[in-house]
This record gives C-alpha cells, structure tokens and sequence, in this order.
C-alpha cells in the first residue's frame, strides 16, 4: 500500500503557482526523496502533505487521509522537521523532548532520543544556545517523539558541518530500517544519492523526472566521461575513436563523452599516439549531472 | 489536561527566565503604586476619587490595571513573537491543539497578574494603611473577570499582529491610552467631556469598577456586565483570526 499518493497536486499563493503539477507514489518503508533547486516548490509540496496548506488542485492522499480535510489525523501518525521553524530561545533541550513526546502516549523515552541524536549532554541547554547542527538535530529527535509511522525531514542537514551530515544520514537509514517511511527534501545531490530510495525531481513546481539514483544517472547522466591532462596539440581527432561522441578541452584538461567501452578504446588511440597521460580515469556520472542536464542549468 | 498542565508550566518557567518581563509585570505596579502612593497620600477629599482616599481608590483600580499591563503587553508580544520565529508552526505542524498553545499562554498571564496583584495590595496595606476590602470574594471574581478579559483581547491582539514589534508597540500604546483615560490615572472626575467619554468605553474603566465597588461594597452591575460582554466579543474574534503563522 502506498503511504503517500499525490496526483497532479496544485497550489498558488495569490497569481503565484508554487506547484503547477506534481505526482508521486511514496511505498512503506523507503526513503523517498524531493530534489530540486531552490524555489522549485519543494517544501510547498511536503507542507501542502502535512495538511499546513491548502491546496488548489489535485487528489492527494498521506496514510489514507486527505490532508485537507483529515489534517489533524495525520499529523498525530507523521513526525516533521521543518524550514523555518523555532522554539523558544529560553527553552530546554530535555523540555522541548519532553513536551513533544508527551502529545502521544506511546513512544520512545526521551533520554534515549537524546542519545540518538549525540544530545544528551546539552538536554539542559537552552535552545537559543544550540548550534546550528545541534538545533537541526532536536528538530529530527522532535520529529521522532511520537514514534511516527512518516517523517517528512525538509533540508534537515543545512546548516550541518561534513561530518554532521554523515552521522545524520546514518541515523536517518536507522529510521528507516526500524520499519518508519521518510520523505527527504533536499538540494543536496549526494545526499539524495545516498540515501534515497527512489526520489522525484522537482522544478518550478512540477515533476521533471522520477527513479531511483541509478535509474536515473542510467538514464540521464550523459554517458560515459573519461578525463585526462595533456599539454600540447589539439587531441581533437579523439572524436573519430569509436564510441565517443564528443570531446570538452579547457586548457590541457580533457573531457570525452561517450558510451559503452570508451575508455579502453581511448586509451588504445592514445598509446598509439605516443601519449600515456597518467591521469586517465573514467568518471561516473552523479546525481549531480543528472539534474543539470534536466534543470537546464548546464549551459 | 496533562498536556495543558504540561504547557503552562513550561510557559510559566519560559516566563520567569525572561528577567525583564518579570520586573516589568511585578515591579513596576509597585512602582507607580509607591509614587502615587507618596504624592496623593491617603486621604479622603470631597469631589475627588469618589470621596475616598487616593490610595483607597487607587489600589482597587491598581489590581484592574494590573491585569491591563499584562494581557495587553506581555500576552500578544508572547503570541505573537512566538508566530513570527516559526514556534507556533512547529507547534502546529507537532498537531499541538490551538486550545493548548493558546490556554497554556492565558493561564500564565492569569497566574503572573494574580501575583502581581497579591504583592500590590500586601503592599499597600502596609505602607498606605488602605482599609481591606468590603467583600474579598467579589473582589476576587471582579480581578478573574478582568484578567480574563484583557486576556482575551491579549489573544486577539497577538493573533491578528504580524510580529512582536508590532504587538509591543501597540500594546504599550492603548496601556497608556487606558492607563490615563481609564479610571487608573486622572481621577475620572477631572476629565472632560470627550475624555471622559473616551475612558467610558475603554475596557479599563469597567474592569476598575467592578474591581472597586467590590471593595468598596458598592453595586456595579452594570460594569460587570460590560467586561463580561467585552470578554466574550474578544474571546470570539481571536479564536476566529488566530493563525499559526
């Protein structure tokens, strides 16, 4: 059963469209991602989710209830970290903890969330004391309070240094392998291609492309890259080589595009040119190349 | 009701980590209390204060202001600061009930205006000599029924403000409005015409009333049925323009 059905999901502020047609099926159990640029109707979409906005068009449908009309009823089974939330600054950790759990009479006990989330020695903090890596990690412990069966985490590693990041993207596999679904907003593309099951990409309000991280770089990803230096002449008869279809040159760096065995006939044509340059590597495609090639921010 | 009990405890304690809110809500009553106090003394004079004693008809109208000060300032700068930072959104998006976020904010304003008020009139019973009150449970009732009142208009004011700024602003603008035309400033006797008529609808005046002809042991019916009027008009527009962000 689907945990998440939206269809053609619409909403407008005034004569702005913030979503113009998003669809997207989000299964028990996965970590499900929302990529986009900024401003692409991302945290629109997983608000308009949770029941905070009205919506204009479409049928959507989050654990079997409508969030406009059910908002209440689903906000009890979510858990949520959002944009541009707060608590009071004068807040304690172990009280924000507390006062959250305590809206739902099962869940797990607070000191062990604190642990979770490497919070247990601030929980007597006040949350205007928090660093910013340490508020982002509250607002996920606050989300995971009432022992929900959805979190929706919306940019939840901005703000978090390299390291940060790693421990929470851990943490967010422990969420989902403990049987809970998660909805990932992010622009980071690593982070989506690491974590994601499956995930959507979203661009000025609507769905541009739909897949999980391999599927789409397969698709989308523009091939096979292989990179070197050389200084020298031009190496512009590399296009004639079987399989590659096209050769970038920016000073001595090479860039040649193609398909299938590229490398090993590249490197054979060089060799036989006399050229052994020893930084020739093949490069995989990323998340990354996959959504500048759709968002068109390539060029 | 656990999580109500919950609320407004952790609100109470929010409260009392703000140094200057508390001194602004306990002090400073005592403070004009102590000023007016020395100018006006404590005696009666015909034609002035209703015939009693400064201070016999300050105290009374003191409590009322008291309950102003609080549910005009410190309650929408509350609520409507907490909206402007995304506090409320969080609490929302948590399926908070309003009625908590909101009941937990109101019964924190009630227990800071009763203190308030509790130190006002020790206070003024000793250093004044101010008689005690002809019945203390109406004037108990007349103190809850303002509290509630500007309370109530605390709410409105916060939900319907965009930001804490605005509420401050504000709601330090009418407190003086109703602090000088009110019944809590000028006795009401020397204001004029369009003044006075101005102080008769300010909700101050008639929460000043029933609080002092309570101890003055006077009938203020009418008073009475004013602030419960007003209460209720209130009370109905902030549960209509409440927003949670």
């Amino acid at each position: 059963m689907s945990v998440i059905n939206v269809e053609h999901l619409e909403k407008r502020y005034g004569s702005f469209t913030a979503v113009s047609d998003v669809s997207f099926r989000v299964e028990e159990g996965e970590i499900f991602g929302i990529l986009g640029p900024n401003g692409a109707g991302k945290t629109t979409t997983v608000e308009s989710l949770q029941g905070l906005r009205s919506i204009e068009g479409g049928r959507v449908s989050v654990l079997g209830f409508d969030p406009v009309t059910h908002a209440g009823d689903i906000r009890r089974l979510i858990g949520s970290q959002l944009q541009e939330s707060a608590l009071p600054d004068r807040m304690k950790v172990w009280e924000a903890v507390d006062l959250f759990g305590s809206m739902r009479d099962t869940g797990p006990d607070w000191n062990d969330l604190l642990a979770d989330w490497d919070l247990a020695e601030k929980q007597d903090a006040r949350f205007g004391s928090l660093s910013g890596g340490q508020q982002q990690r509250l607002f996920v412990a606050l989300a995971l309070a009432n022992d929900p069966r959805l979190v929706f985490l919306d940019e939840m590693t901005t703000g978090l240094d390299p390291a940060s990041r790693r421990v929470a993207w851990e943490l967010i596999r422990r969420i989902r392998d403990r049987g809970t679904t998660v909805v990932l907003v992010t622009h980071f593309m690593d982070e989506a291609e690491n974590l994601c099951d499956r995930l959507v990409v979203v661009d000025s309000g609507a769905v541009i492309a739909e897949g999980t991280p391999q599927g789409l770089i397969d698709e989308y990803g523009g091939g096979v890259r292989v990179r070197f230096t050389n200084g020298g002449e031009d190496l512009g008869w590399l296009r004639d080589v079987p399989n590659v279809t096209d050769v970038h040159r920016d000073r001595d760096r090479y860039e040649v595009r193609g398909d299938g065995p590229v490398l090993a006939y590249v490197a054979a044509a060089l060799v036989e040119n006399g050229i052994a340059p020893v930084d020739l590597r093949q490069e995989r495609a990323t998340l990354e190349d996959v959504f500048l090639t759709l968002t068109g921010e390539d060029e | 009701m656990r999580l109500l009990a919950k609320m407004s405890w952790l609100e109470m304690k929010l409260f009392l980590r703000e140094p200057l809110t508390v001194l602004f809500a306990l002090a400073l009553p005592l403070l004009v209390l102590f000023v007016m106090g020395g100018v006006f003394g404590n005696t009666a004079e015909e034609g002035f204060y209703r015939g009693i004693g400064a201070m016999s008809y300050y105290v009374p109208a003191y409590i009322a202001l008291v309950t102003a000060s609080v549910g005009l300032i410190s309650l929408p700068v509350h609520i409507a600061g907490n909206r402007e930072l995304g506090v409320l959104k969080r609490y929302h998006a948590s399926s908070m009930p309003a009625w908590i976020v909101v009941g937990a904010s109101v019964i924190t304003t009630f227990i800071v205006s009763l203190v308030s008020a509790s130190i006002l009139v020790v206070a003024a019973m000793f250093a004044h000599d101010v008689n005690a009150p002809d019945s203390w449970l109406i004037v108990a009732a007349a103190f809850a029924v303002s509290a509630l009142m500007f309370a109530a208009i605390g709410v409105l004011l916060g939900a319907v403000l965009p930001n804490a700024r605005a509420a401050q602003a504000l709601g330090v603008l009418l407190w003086f409005v109703l602090l000088m035309l009110g019944g809590a400033g000028p006795p009401p006797e020397v204001l004029t015409g369009a003044m006075d008529f101005v102080g008769q609808i300010t909700p101050l005046r008639h929460a000043v009333r029933a609080v002092q002809d309570g101890w003055l042991g006077l009938d203020a019916g009418l008073s009475w049925a004013i602030v419960g009027l007003i209460f209720t008009s209130a009370t109905a527009a902030a549960l209509r323009f409440f927003r949670w962000e």
